[in-house]
């Protein structure tokens, strides 16, 4: 390697950029100082979700209601058994990744291969489970009703078991199409129709007497309100405006639209350092491959991308606590 | 680089002999919190719904956890127990100080918010 400058002539010289201060390498120092900015950014999400959370205190979303699904799974209700799953995920690939790192420090090149390959194995099924997870959510599954003041009534039945709008909406013949660029005004849009109208919902819910309003409001125990029969009708005939099927950035059928906003900001900007995270993974995995470190004699590379990999990491281990656990 | 691995968690109470032997010990101390959290989120005991310092004991008992699991992740898998002081107190408190303050603010005023919504002033449920 005689075109490699190993030899700087800077070598202790404080100013010169040649010796190490704090006893770690300069990458190593500025991944660290790297994972501080990004972890004040996460904690920026975080902090501003507990601020909305904060502001509608007595009427936020319950985390186990909406994330119930488990793949192959369907029409169980499992909560945070696959959110459980997921943490656990990374978690093994954190300890993949930190095995990959000690075998690096014994210059042991197939370890390391081997190690680098489980990481990214590890960091791929994380990937695609939040995918999954998101597709769960923004298709919805009960569907709701919005208020003219933009709150969400659900429905039970009067053991306070949830009931889908499709069990029991009166469906009538439609005349109503969406409007789309072709047939009207170019430049207006309009988003899919939901399956049902309010008065379609209005019309079921008068015809099943055992179905009951529950709002977003809770009470001292922690659970939504339920309203009665009586009320369950007035509140739905006077108020409600919309229905609601899924989740967007607009409206979600489990409750505040925050709710929503958080959940694909807080998980998506995590899952794209999940993404970044493998694809740097990939690299450095192909580096080993072909000898780069084994003739550097050092894995450092492999270290620094560790940290940045035990950083989303510990990133998940907040966001699983505060978005799914608290 | 590193190889001088400091092996005792928990302060020196677990002594481990090899470095891989360590990391296998966390891997198992943080799969005992998950699962621990997994439960207690599922079950909701009743007896933790008791309100401390205006949150349920439930939640602080969440959140203390995830600084251990936090702990154990920076402390063990990024080896932060191997760097200096220096470089440790340089990462560590400056970011726990920032969020802290960032975290206390913006909780103070969203429960100004909620009061002020909640005392009649302004109308959201129409």
């Amino acid at each position: 390697m005689s075109t490699t400058v190993v030899n700087t002539g800077t070598e202790g010289k404080a100013w010169g950029g040649g010796n190490r201060p704090l006893n770690a390498s300069y990458g190593k120092m500025m991944m660290w100082f790297f994972i501080v900015s990004d972890a004040l950014t996460f904690s920026g999400f975080l902090a501003a979700y507990g601020f909305s959370r904060f502001k509608f205190i007595d009427s936020w979303p319950i985390a186990d209601e909406v994330f119930t699904h488990v793949p192959f799974l369907h029409g169980q209700e499992l909560p945070m058994i696959y959110v459980a799953f997921m943490t656990f995920i990374l978690i093994m690939s954190s300890v993949t990744m930190v095995l990959a790192v000690d075998a690096g420090h014994h210059l042991n090149k197939a370890k390391v291969t081997l190690y680098m390959l489980l990481t990214i194995l590890g960091g791929l099924i994380f990937v695609g489970s939040q995918a999954w997870e998101w597709a769960t959510f923004i298709k919805g599954d009960y569907g709701a009703i919005q208020t003219k003041g933009g709150n969400i009534l659900q429905f039970v039945d009067t053991e306070g078991h949830r009931v889908a709008l499709r069990d029991f909406a009166v469906v009538e013949p439609k005349e109503r199409t969406a409007h789309d660029k072709t047939n009207g005004l170019w430049f207006v849009e309009e988003g899919t129709l939901p399956s049902y109208t309010v008065e379609e919902v209005i019309a079921g819910l008068e015809t099943h007497e055992n179905i009951l309003v529950r709002t977003q409001l809770l009470d001292e125990h922690g659970q939504k309100t339920i309203l009665s029969r009586e009320e369950s009708l007035k509140q739905l005939k006077q108020n409600g405006k919309a229905v609601v099927e899924g989740a967007n950035l607009h409206v979600n059928e489990y409750g505040s639209p925050l709710f929503a906003d958080f959940f694909f900001f807080i998980t998506g900007f995590h899952g794209f350092h999940v993404f970044s995270g493998v694809v740097i993974n990939i690299i450095i995995f192909f580096n080993v491959i072909l000898g780069t470190y084994e003739r550097r004699k050092s894995y450092e590379m492999v270290e620094k991308v560790g940290l940045y990999w035990h950083f989303v990491d510990l990133v998940w281990v907040f966001v699983f606590t505060f978005f799914y656990l608290v | 680089m590193g190889h001088g691995h400091n092996l005792a968690i928990l302060r020196g109470l677990i002594k481990f002999k090899s470095n891989t032997q360590k990391i296998w010990g966390v891997l198992i101390l943080l799969s005992i919190v998950t699962t621990v959290e997994v439960a207690l989120g599922i079950y909701k005991p009743e007896s933790l719904m008791i309100k401390v310092l205006g949150m349920k004991l439930l939640n602080w008992i969440f959140i203390i956890l995830t600084i251990v699991k936090a702990y154990y992740i920076t402390w063990d898998f990024m080896h932060m127990r191997d760097e200096t002081k220096a470089l440790r107190r340089m990462v560590v408190w400056t970011a726990i100080f920032l969020i802290l303050y960032l975290i206390f603010i913006l909780l103070q005023e969203g429960g100004y918010v909620f009061d002020v919504y909640s005392s009649g002033y302004v109308k959201r449920d129409f």
